[in-house]
């Protein structure tokens, strides 16, 4: 162990340069400005407009995450009980979309739901009246769902794979029917699972800017879009910087209740 | 012993190609001690899980109390199981992982801490109620699983191989335990194990399996003294297993020499198998034994010495507790109740 342990040096190096040292950076912006130590970016986010995008922020998150829970969890159930080679072929087909690139996926579905895109040309050839399909929450949580399911799914689907079978014999020797063996064992089991979908879900979602700059349009704010907003537009980097600070933050201590489930010796396993 | 609480009937089964089961007829009784013995993939875990309703036999009927139960699952048959890696619930502690069953029961309160508490005293784990699985040694894991199944108060008792992970001298301590468990709680026990001590010592029956085959059901007394053919005689303890005549009832003749015995029913000048127990051979001056031969070798075991004496052709495994030099001639006797006869088989 001792003898290795300079090979990890390359990325200690790395890490430094490129994680600890610009994240000092950003606290330095966010709490120093003009020469001076000062809580008045931090103060100035404690508006109702900028707290309201922080609420929607979270709110949407937390609603694609309820979605792709809710969606996933029986997906990895159905493709953990099948044999081998269905099994690979169905993990396959969630992963397969992956390997394409994150904002043609995302302009594909802007051609699905734009005005004139595919759904409302379907509707007027059927003589249905068009829908405002793009540019609502309800397309950004779309969005969302759409591009992190694949996140949900894997460890679930890793923790039910390699769950010992005979427990699920045991609870059902020890009386349990088909609902008593998923609700005592399998459920509480794969617990480690969903707090790793969850967090893997909700990160990417809660601090999105593609998402819903494509789908949300020009004018509609998440906390990402905000952020990229005060760098790239407004150039105020110590508001900017105080923003990221906070959303650190928020991410932090989601991860935080969600590694309260991810104890316990199945450990929740990230496949990437 | 009670009355006939299971029956298994013809059973057949097969994994695709695989035939695991053939022919299986056996009944095991209330209040009964029987061990399915035999070496891995002989079907003898198979034929508990069809017993344990996780299997269901192709062909044949397996019968509880006179009624069929082939499709019946297993939460609901009053049968239940010790599982060969104990399947713990790794969420729950000591106390839930017993009132596991009694709560899907939906009993009151008072009553499962009452009858949990009374199972733990039995398996000599009192006071462990909260402690976390992980936290327990394989001996201990091992007496949760068995106070689980235990505390269901079920009529029938499962049990495969549970005493494998443990080591040789907790497996002698739990063994005598599992035995006096079985007394008192007044239930049948089946036994899976390829431990043919292990059946000895516990059973009332034992069953002695191969190729998914039946091959003996008898006491340990029976199985061991008199046992069917060739694989039941190798398969428990050791034994001399050589070629001879049956001369007539009640006289057998090996090695060139012919012996009183106490079987028959062979008929005259029929070749058979005769089976010596290492231990009932008994070594002597050469001029006082029914037969001569050489010391070739002498391992040390504790009790005994054991010794294999080259005799006409043949090596005899002999245990005694005096050592005979090797190189040195010995004189060979075996009573005539020592002498175990078979018919003889094909060579294989």
């Amino acid at each position: 162990m001792k003898k290795t342990s300079w090979l990890a040096g390359p990325y200690l190096i790395w890490m430094a340069l490129f994680i600890v040292i610009p994240l000092l950076m950003i606290l330095v912006y966010a709490v120093i400005q003009d020469g001076t130590v000062s809580l008045a970016a931090f103060l100035k986010f404690m508006q109702p407009v900028y707290l309201k995008v922080l609420g929607r922020s979270l709110w949407l998150a937390l609603l694609a995450t309820a979605i792709c829970l809710v969606m996933g969890y029986p997906a990895a159930m159905f493709i953990a009980g099948r044999e081998k080679a269905v099994r690979n072929l169905l993990l396959m087909l969630f992963l397969v979309p992956m390997w394409m690139n994150f904002l043609l996926r995302t302009y594909a579905w802007m051609t699905l739901l734009g005005n004139n895109g595919l759904i409302n040309r379907f509707l007027g050839f059927l003589g249905l009246p068009a829908m405002d399909l793009m540019y609502n929450d309800v397309a950004v949580v779309l969005g969302m769902v759409y591009n992190f399911l694949p996140f949900m799914v894997l460890p679930i689907y890793t923790v039910l794979h390699r769950m010992d079978r005979s427990l699920i014999e045991a609870a059902r020797d020890l009386g349990a029917n088909s609902a008593g063996v998923f609700a005592k064992v399998t459920l509480p089991l794969s617990m480690p699972g969903i707090a790793s979908g969850i967090t893997m879900v909700f990160m990417p979602a809660v601090s999105t800017f593609v998402i819903s700059r494509l789908l949300g349009g020009g004018q509609y704010m998440l906390i990402g879009n905000l952020v990229e907003q005060q760098f790239l537009v407004q150039g105020d980097w110590n508001f900017g910087s105080a923003i990221s600070m906070i959303l650190i933050v928020v991410i932090l201590v989601s991860m935080g209740i969600m590694s309260r489930f991810e104890k316990g010796e199945q450990g929740g396993v990230t496949p990437w | 012993m009670g009355t006939k609480l299971i029956e298994l009937r013809n059973i057949e089964k097969s994994f695709g190609d695989h035939e695991v089961l053939s022919g299986i007829d056996l009944y095991i009784r209330e209040n009964e001690f029987i061990t399915l013995l035999g070496p891995s993939g002989c079907g003898k875990t198979t034929t508990l899980r069809l017993i344990g309703g996780f299997d269901s036999p192709d062909t044949g009927d397996v019968l509880f109390d006179g009624r069929r139960i082939n499709e019946i699952p297993p939460h609901r048959r009053s049968v239940n199981t010790v599982f060969q890696r104990y399947a713990l619930f790794p969420h729950l502690n000591v106390f839930e992982n017993v009132a596991f069953g009694l709560r899907i029961q939906k009993l009151s309160k008072e009553e499962i801490k009452d009858r949990v508490s009374r199972i733990l005293k039995l398996v000599d784990l009192t006071g462990f109620g909260p402690r976390h699985i992980d936290s327990l040694s394989g001996g201990q894991q091992q007496r949760v699983a068995i106070a689980r199944a235990l505390v269901n108060q079920p009529r029938v008792l499962l049990l495969d191989e549970p005493l494998g992970a443990l080591d040789m001298k907790l497996r002698r301590e739990m063994q005598i335990e599992l035995k006096n468990m079985q007394r008192q709680v007044g239930i049948t026990f089946i036994y899976v194990t390829h431990d043919q001590e292990e059946a000895l010592t516990m059973s009332d029956t034992v069953v002695v399996m191969n190729d998914g085959r039946i091959q003996q059901i008898g006491t340990p007394e029976d199985i061991y003294n008199e046992p069917n053919n060739r694989f039941v005689a190798q398969f428990i303890g050791k034994s001399n297993i050589i070629e001879g005549t049956m001369i007539r009832d009640k006289e057998v003749s090996f090695c060139g020499r012919a012996f009183p015995c106490v079987d028959g029913g062979f008929g005259e000048n029929v070749p058979v198998d005769v089976v010596l127990r290492p231990e009932d051979i008994e070594l002597s001056d050469p001029e006082g034994g029914q037969l001569q031969g050489v010391v070739s070798d002498v391992v040390f075991k504790g009790i005994h010495y054991e010794m294999l004496i080259d005799c006409q052709d043949h090596a005899l495994t002999v245990q005694s507790t005096r050592m005979r030099e090797p190189g040195k001639q010995v004189g060979i006797s075996v009573g005539p109740e020592e002498i175990h006869v078979m018919p003889r088989e094909a060579a294989l």
